[in-house]
């Protein structure tokens, strides 16, 4: 890949980092919020993202659209009979992200606000990470 | 225009915008949009004792997405810091009340100063939301394999019924850790 192909997905990457921080989803207490039901805000937020990407995914698929490159673009199904892979892993997420009011991508936009502690959380989503791999052929999916 | 970049936006704004990344990262180059492979990436790159599920070509794979996951940093100064919102966020009262009454006093910022402090890491409480919070985060996205981008926003936009269980997950553990432990732990 050429610099400039990388330069583009900065590019995407600042936009996504700018909108997390000024909609607020990076925040520990829009985050306390969402899982009291407290207000539209989170709610709001992920349904009409994910309305937009059905829709927008929909048009891909129905025109076999193809990639910059000119690559068709396939969307690689998940295995939903992994019950529980995404239920356990899942409710452990969900466990973290309450907790830290943060997951990953907020993660990473609060260190760049300036607030340098987020290396702590990141370093140990790392461990987790790590350790999952480690423990994989030992948990059920 | 410059107020609007110093305002916090309102949802039915960033919704659609954070939708956006999923097609624009699928006709760039075929990419689908999920943050937490990053940290697996990452994990491939060094890959300490040679785990099995880190040996992949974390380059040809990851290279795009930690181009991605750098200018999610750089998002956060320029929304954070260069254009960081002045006023306290406007959070609901329900949830104001709620939060003080464990003992939240500083509302102010993004994120707590009673919680999101490098002093914090001298007390359990703070090991306990930094550390383990961010390790139940790790650890849960990859064994789930997705976090809220990879399954709440790219899984469904996707249509994809393990996402959906998935997203379930997300709120099983989200609301046994809101009402029943965290009061625990704050406490």
């Amino acid at each position: 890949m050429k610099f400039t192909e990388y330069l583009k997905y900065l590019l995407i990457g600042t936009g996504f980092g700018f909108v997390l921080v000024k909609s607020e989803v990076v925040s520990w207490f829009r985050i306390q919020e969402m899982f009291r039901f407290d207000s539209i805000h989170m709610y709001g937020i992920i349904g009409l993202a994910v309305i937009v990407g059905i829709i927008s995914v929909q048009i891909i698929k129905r025109k076999n659209m193809k990639d910059a490159q000119g690559n068709p673009i396939s969307i690689p199904p998940k295995d939903a009979s992994q019950v529980t892979r995404y239920v356990v892993g899942g409710s452990i997420f969900g466990l973290g992200w309450a907790l830290l009011g943060a997951c990953p991508g907020p993660m990473f936009a609060l260190l760049g606000s300036g607030l340098t502690i987020m290396v702590i959380p990141i370093l140990a989503a790392l461990a987790g990470t790590y350790t999952y791999g480690l423990l994989r052929d030992k948990l059920p999916h | 225009m410059l107020d609007f970049l110093y305002q916090p936006w309102p949802w039915y704004v960033a919704g659609p915008i954070i939708g956006l990344t999923v097609p624009i990262l699928l006709l760039l180059g075929g990419k689908m949009f999920g943050v937490s492979a990053n940290l697996r990436h990452a994990c491939a790159a060094c890959n300490f004792g040679n785990v099995e599920f880190f040996n992949y070509d974390w380059k040809t794979a990851g290279k795009w997405n930690f181009m991605f996951l750098i200018g999610t940093v750089l998002g956060g100064f320029l929304g954070g810091y260069v254009f960081a919102n002045p006023e306290p966020i406007a959070l609901a009262a329900s949830t104001i009340t709620d939060l003080q009454a464990l003992g939240i006093q500083d509302f102010n910022g993004l994120v707590p100063d009673d919680l999101f402090a490098w002093d914090m890491l001298g007390t359990g409480v703070g090991l306990t939301v930094l550390v383990l919070g961010g390790f139940l985060v790790g650890f849960g996205a990859r064994y789930a394999g997705g976090c809220t981008s990879g399954h709440a926003i790219s899984g469904l936009s996707d249509l994809q019924l393990a996402s959906l269980i998935a997203v379930i997950g997300f709120f099983i553990g989200g609301l046994i850790m809101t009402f029943f432990i965290y009061p625990i732990i704050l406490s």
